[in-house]
């Protein structure tokens, strides 16, 4: 019993509770660095190690971060990791710094991080938040590679740097570009609305922030769109 | 004074924060539907970020360049938490009437990634001080615009039978998309006009 339960928390953040396709949370990395499949592959893997220290540090220190200024403590928590990741990134994988640019240190500030910080890793045990940093980092990563995948493929005519649809037809810059990003997540949000049944559609009949985690802690959201 | 219009303009129509870089991408779907709500939101953001670069630049330039380079994201950050906690608290005493526009959308902003984004952008670019204070002016702007055009896109979708599977964010993605590619009209634009 208690290892499907750990195998529920890894596979919920995959699947069930997609951040990106079923919470829909972290868009701006999401539509920015999906121009290339393995550049949100790198996207996905970077923040899923953050996810997993952030997750984890914030699971220890749950008992000494005064409920307060408990988000403030995240977000410096968040930025150190961040800052590990950015100097990893930049000594073993020089392009993908190149390519992921001002979104890297922008993980910083990617709302699934901060969510899973208020919504699991501060009620939960340390290994459970890490295999919940771990599945919620997949997901992303999951989310990111397909997106990636139908841009790249529509767009410039390869997946990972091979060439595939040459000879199929003529690559349609357009997706490569911003217009492309919204469009095909909105194409990839829907197809998720429809496998879930609607669940996505729930969540988020207002789009954006209302579906994200911080918004408990938000006033923006409680005070300003609340009569909404 | 044509290098600071360049990057004014460039900011606000050619390099959009939000259609075009794809930053500050939450409030842009979240807080669009209503247009006082969608001002507010964006004027706030215009002052927190020049707000946040008057104060990044020289702690950037003066502090942790050259040696500690590698702290840059986590000042940052802290730099724009405590600022926004500080315009509320002076807002709330000396403003109130500001207050209670602005107030509920200053905490949305500490994870406003276009304000981080600024910031980190305007020291990439190697922008000046005042070249950074113009470029994070433009960048607030050009928000603005974005959030008042995409209102009103969506006050016209607002009602429209759209298939089921795309009511709600899908639909708004798409609309996105589509002020997204009239943006991009805009490329070029800012040579144009200097030349």
């Amino acid at each position: 019993m208690a290892s499907s339960n750990k195998l529920k928390i890894l596979v919920n953040g995959i699947i069930r509770e997609n951040p990106v396709l079923v919470l829909v949370l972290g868009t701006c990395p999401t539509l920015a660095v999906t121009t290339l499949a393995v550049n949100g592959l790198g996207m996905g893997l970077a923040a899923t190690l953050v996810l997993m220290g952030s997750n984890v540090a914030i699971s220890l220190l749950k008992r000494v971060i005064p409920d307060k200024v408990r988000i403030p403590a995240y977000i410096v928590i968040i930025a150190a990791f961040v800052t590990v990741v950015e100097f990893l990134v930049h000594a073993y994988v020089q392009s993908l710094y190149n390519a992921l640019g001002v979104f890297l240190p922008l993980i910083t500030v990617n709302c699934i991080i901060l969510g899973r910080a208020e919504m699991f890793a501060n009620k939960n045990k340390v290994f459970d938040s890490l295999l919940d940093g771990i599945g919620m980092g997949l997901g992303f990563t999951l989310a990111l590679v397909i997106i990636g995948s139908i841009r790249e493929i529509v767009g410039m005519g390869t997946w990972f740097g091979i060439p595939l649809t040459a000879n199929l037809f003529d690559s349609m810059t357009l997706f490569s570009l911003a217009p492309g990003g919204f469009f095909v997540f909105g194409c990839v949000v829907a197809l998720a609305n429809k496998v879930t049944k609607g669940r996505t559609l729930k969540n988020h009949k207002e789009g954006g922030c209302a579906g994200c985690p911080a918004a408990a802690a938000c006033s923006a959201f409680n005070g300003g769109k609340g009569e909404e | 004074m044509k290098g600071f219009l360049m990057i004014l303009v460039g900011a606000v129509l050619v390099n959009n924060f939000v259609l075009s870089k794809f930053m500050g991408i939450c409030p842009f779907l979240g807080v669009s539907k209503k247009l006082d709500s969608a001002t507010g939101m964006s004027v706030a953001v215009i002052f927190v970020m020049t707000m946040a670069t008057a104060v990044t630049y020289p702690i950037y330039t003066y502090i942790l360049f050259p040696n500690f380079t590698y702290l840059r994201t986590l000042v940052f950050i802290l730099v724009i938490a405590a600022l926004v906690q500080l315009v509320e608290i002076i807002l709330k005493k000396f403003i109130p009437a500001l207050h209670s526009t602005l107030g509920i959308y200053l905490p949305l902003i500490t994870t406003n990634c276009a304000v981080l984004g600024v910031t980190v952008l305007n020291i990439e670019e190697q922008y000046n001080f005042a070249e950074s204070i113009v470029n994070s002016i433009g960048a607030g702007i050009g928000f603005l615009v974005a959030m008042v055009l995409f209102n009103g896109v969506r006050q016209r979708i607002e009602g429209n039978d759209i298939p089921k599977t795309f009511e709600g964010l899908p639909s708004i993605l798409i609309a996105a998309s589509i002020v997204s590619l009239a943006f991009m009209g805009f490329s070029g634009v800012v040579e144009g006009l200097f030349a």
